[in-house]
């Protein structure tokens, strides 16, 4: 009996080891990206949303992150390394942000007060040791308000903006934090830091091949115990070519690919495969030109387009992959308000409205309009804008294309309609990102943010509106603020200042072992709750 | 032979910096700016500025070209835009990947190609002729991506039997050449072989046609040579042009796979090439093109210096 005495607790706990491993083993997760490589690693991820979606908000927090965990509602702000701000009552312009206790990065480095302020100069300071161009292209524009910041104690941090900016919580928000004592460890080199990253965030970055492969694992000392990732390895591979995607998911090489061939649709749902949508601060638009000798520049034919354009025919078009405009936030949204101008299907409406404007069959509206042929966010544009364009030509506006490259277009598009590269375009087609009070709005529509000095690319101007923007800058109440972004929601789809066509659905498809995904309403999303089936 | 050897590498010399000026201003005088790939959409002026003297784009072309000249010389490709990675290294990885496709692929093609070449030749305007040439003419002219997608759609999402993307399972690291790696390879491989295969059919066929009716056939058939014998003297009078043409091939594989490679995510050249257009990461963009430009320019050498030791007609000629 002896030996058994003496083994029976190995025994036991070889045993419970072996019994537990069924339930701690939650599976590996491949997901095919559009993106061509895998986003950067340092930090301030590159490739847009995609990018902040899986290598941003996975291995990194910000001081506030957004909230992902609701299918609902559209995502809103929640705490992040900061477990509360505010600003000072005697000076708006400075916002004090109390950092959470406890958080350590993966490095086991302490997170604090010095590691923001570190962070912050890796993105602005342009003559800190560690100031990265690559990140701070990507992070530095997010956070146009910042004039300084410091370190009050280590867990109070203090930033300045340059002027009262409600709208500041939405800034930091991209701004996502690496850690210093990792950047030292690897000699100072961010390429160094790009194989061996280290955050604060669910995931840890365990393994990075350029271009084919990167490999997350749980960080099981992660902050927000709600947050632990389930799964035991989450793997993200680039997949550009969108069949490419399909054919990996189809013979089971991955278990999840993000926007799958439109036409492929129909089969993958017959093979049993599921695809997952959901509404998407996306917005799939005309930005029409405010300048001189515009035919935009009359609200009567920038309504009449906006009521020729026959947006469930588009969305059927589309193989039901999109939610038809009714503004240009998406509907039921808490900014979406009351609009009087109801963004429909009216061709007739249309007609007289051209009418009114002195258009009719034998004067029609001509306008010329930059299109691209792909690009991020621009879902289908050839198709799809020929689709406009014909419900449009059976009103009496005459479209003319000119496609162009979607980098050039970008270049365009910060270039400003009045410039000479515009080609004389009274328009162009551009999908946009409406998370956030500055994205969806103002970059378009403040006065002095015209082109050389921002992105208003139509040139638009209104007092009014500008006054409204000022207000959204100067309401710190939430609530309030939310009431003031509904006014210029509703003054943008009164005015009808674009026109407004379709939000995507961000459509994913995967394998039906995957669960527990809930798809947020954001660009982001949470990846920590899901597990894989046997 | 070793003064032809030193003349054509004398002769390669200007042309490889002819490719070089050519692949530099092709990849600047393409549209739109080097530096959006990185840019935020909404940078700033300033920024932009910024950006263009950290990359050395604010100086005039010329100087542009001369600089990276002078560091492509010395070994230094620059450094990619869009992952601020070495293009050398980049560039070495993917030239590795894409030279075990477009070598498997070369050998496939030219195996077959041979093959389906003497069988056409030998019984010229007979059905086993006609079978081998609509064989041919189908490698040639069917379109390699729409080719590759349906062999996918056959044995990847249907059959299941093949992997349809990547060059190896997940964390298998490098490519190496073993059972498991070698399953990621048949698919691209066939795809592209169809290429070299109805290239190389045509030209065997041409020339084994061509060599039969010669004189000195007939003589060493009088002379009562077996058919077996006469068949070597043909393979020897062909061999010289077929190995020029699947030299040219595996270059042509090397650098213009650039859909199939897409196709099959193969991290190869062709894939890395896309990549780069995609980002308009121009150091990439320009490193790769240059390197794969190299490796014609090298090849075409070799070709040259195999043909001549074949068949020393040639420098005589």
């Amino acid at each position: 009996m002896r030996p058994w005495s003496f083994r029976s607790p190995i025994l036991g706990l070889v045993l419970a080891a072996v019994l537990a491993l069924p339930a701690a083993a939650q599976g590996v997760l491949r997901i095919g990206m559009t993106a061509s490589d895998i986003p950067l690693t340092t930090g301030q991820a590159d490739n847009g949303g995609e990018g902040m979606r899986f290598m941003g908000y996975t291995a990194y927090d910000a001081l506030i992150n957004w909230d992902l965990g609701s299918a609902d509602k559209a995502s809103e702000l929640t705490p992040g390394l900061a477990t509360a701000w505010k600003t000072d009552p005697d000076d708006t312009r400075k916002w004090i942000f109390t950092l959470r206790e406890g958080v350590t990065f993966h490095d086991g480095s302490p997170f604090d007060a010095d590691a923001v302020v570190w962070n912050l100069d890796k993105l602005l300071k342009n003559d800190s040791p560690q100031f990265d161009p690559r990140q701070s292209a990507q992070g530095r524009t997010r956070i146009p308000s910042v004039a300084s910041y410091r370190a009050v104690d280590p867990k109070t941090v203090e930033i300045v903006t340059k002027t009262p900016d409600a709208t500041f919580p939405f800034q930091i928000a991209w701004i996502l934090m690496s850690s210093p004592a990792n950047w030292e460890k690897q000699g100072r080199s961010w390429d160094a830091v790009a194989k061996a990253p280290s955050g604060t965030g669910p995931w840890k970055i365990t393994t990075f091949v350029p271009r084919e492969r990167a490999e997350l694992t749980p960080n099981k000392a992660y902050w927000d115990k709600a947050r632990v990732p389930k799964l035991d390895k989450l793997v993200l591979i680039p997949l550009p070519e969108a069949n490419a995607r399909v054919a990996a998911l189809r013979s089971g090489q991955v278990d999840w690919i993000e926007a799958p061939a439109p036409d492929a649709l129909a089969s993958l749902k017959a093979a049993g495969f599921r695809i997952v949508t959901n509404l998407y601060p996306h917005n799939w638009t005309w930005h029409l030109s405010r300048v001189e000798g515009s035919p935009w520049n009359d609200i009567r034919v920038r309504k009449a387009a906006n009521l020729a354009v026959d947006r469930e025919g588009l969305k059927e078009f589309l193989g039901g992959l999109a939610v038809p405009a009714e503004g240009f936030m998406t509907p039921g949204h808490p900014w979406f308000g009351t609009p009087a101008f109801k963004v429909k299907y009216d061709p007739e409406q249309a007609k007289v409205l051209l009418k009114e404007a002195g258009y009719g069959p034998n004067k029609p509206v001509t306008t010329k309009i930059l299109i691209s042929a792909s690009g991020s966010g621009q879902m289908q544009p050839l198709p799809m804008n020929e689709f406009i364009q014909q419900n449009l030509a059976e009103v009496g506006i005459k479209v003319d294309f000119e496609v162009v490259e979607w980098n050039t277009l970008i270049n365009i598009w910060r270039a400003g309609a009045k410039s000479e590269s515009a080609r004389g375009a009274t328009g162009m087609n551009y999908s946009y990102l409406i998370q956030d009070p500055f994205t969806a709005f103002i970059r378009h529509a403040q006065c002095n943010l015209a082109p050389p000095n921002g992105t208003n690319w139509g040139s638009y101007c209104d007092p009014e509106m500008d006054k409204l923007f000022d207000q959204v800058r100067t309401t710190f109440d939430p609530a309030a603020q939310t009431a003031v972004l509904r006014k210029i929601h509703e003054k943008f789809v009164d005015d009808a200042l674009f026109l407004m066509v379709t939000h995507d659905v961000n459509p994913r498809a995967m394998s039906p072992k995957v669960k527990g995904f809930v798809q947020a309403q954001s660009w982001f999303q949470n990846f920590s709750s899901i597990s894989m089936d046997k | 032979m070793l003064s032809f050897v030193l003349k054509r590498v004398a002769y390669a010399a200007p042309v490889a910096l002819g490719v070089s000026l050519v692949c530099f201003l092709l990849v600047h005088l393409a549209p739109g700016d080097p530096l959006s790939a990185i840019l935020p959409v909404d940078a700033t002026a300033e920024m932009q500025a910024q950006m263009r003297a950290a990359y050395g784009f604010d100086k005039p072309l010329p100087v542009q070209y001369g600089l990276w000249l002078w560091k492509v010389l010395h070994g230094d490709l620059g450094t990619s835009i869009a992952t601020g990675r070495p293009v050398a290294a980049e560039v070495g990885r993917a030239v590795t990947n894409s030279l075990i496709l477009a070598a498997v692929a070369t050998l496939i093609g030219f195996t077959f190609g041979t093959f389906f070449g003497f069988v056409a030749g030998y019984a010229r305007d007979s059905w086993l002729d006609r079978l081998a040439s609509a064989v041919a003419v189908f490698g040639v002219s069917v379109p390699h991506y729409w080719l590759g997608i349906v062999l996918v759609i056959v044995f990847s999402a249907t059959l299941g039997w093949l992997p349809p993307t990547g060059a190896g399972p997940q964390g298998s690291g490098d490519w190496w050449p073993d059972a498991e790696h070698l399953r990621y390879l048949v698919l691209p491989a066939i795809t592209m072989s169809v290429i070299p295969m109805g290239v190389i059919s045509r030209t065997v066929r041409a020339l084994v046609g061509d060599i039969l009716h010669q004189d000195f056939v007939q003589a060493l058939r009088a002379k009562g040579l077996s058919e077996f014998g006469v068949f070597r003297h043909v393979v020897k009078n062909a061999a010289p042009t077929a190995i020029a043409i699947m030299g040219l091939q595996l270059g042509y594989l090397l650098g213009g796979s650039i859909l199939i490679e897409t196709v099959f995510a193969w991290p190869g050249t062709g894939f890395l090439l896309n990549a780069a257009i995609f980002q308009r990461d121009l150091p990439l963009l320009q490193g790769t093109i240059l390197v794969l430009a190299m490796f014609f320019v090298t090849l075409n050498l070799l070709v040259d210096v195999v043909q001549t030791a074949l068949d020393p007609r040639i420098q005589r000629a």
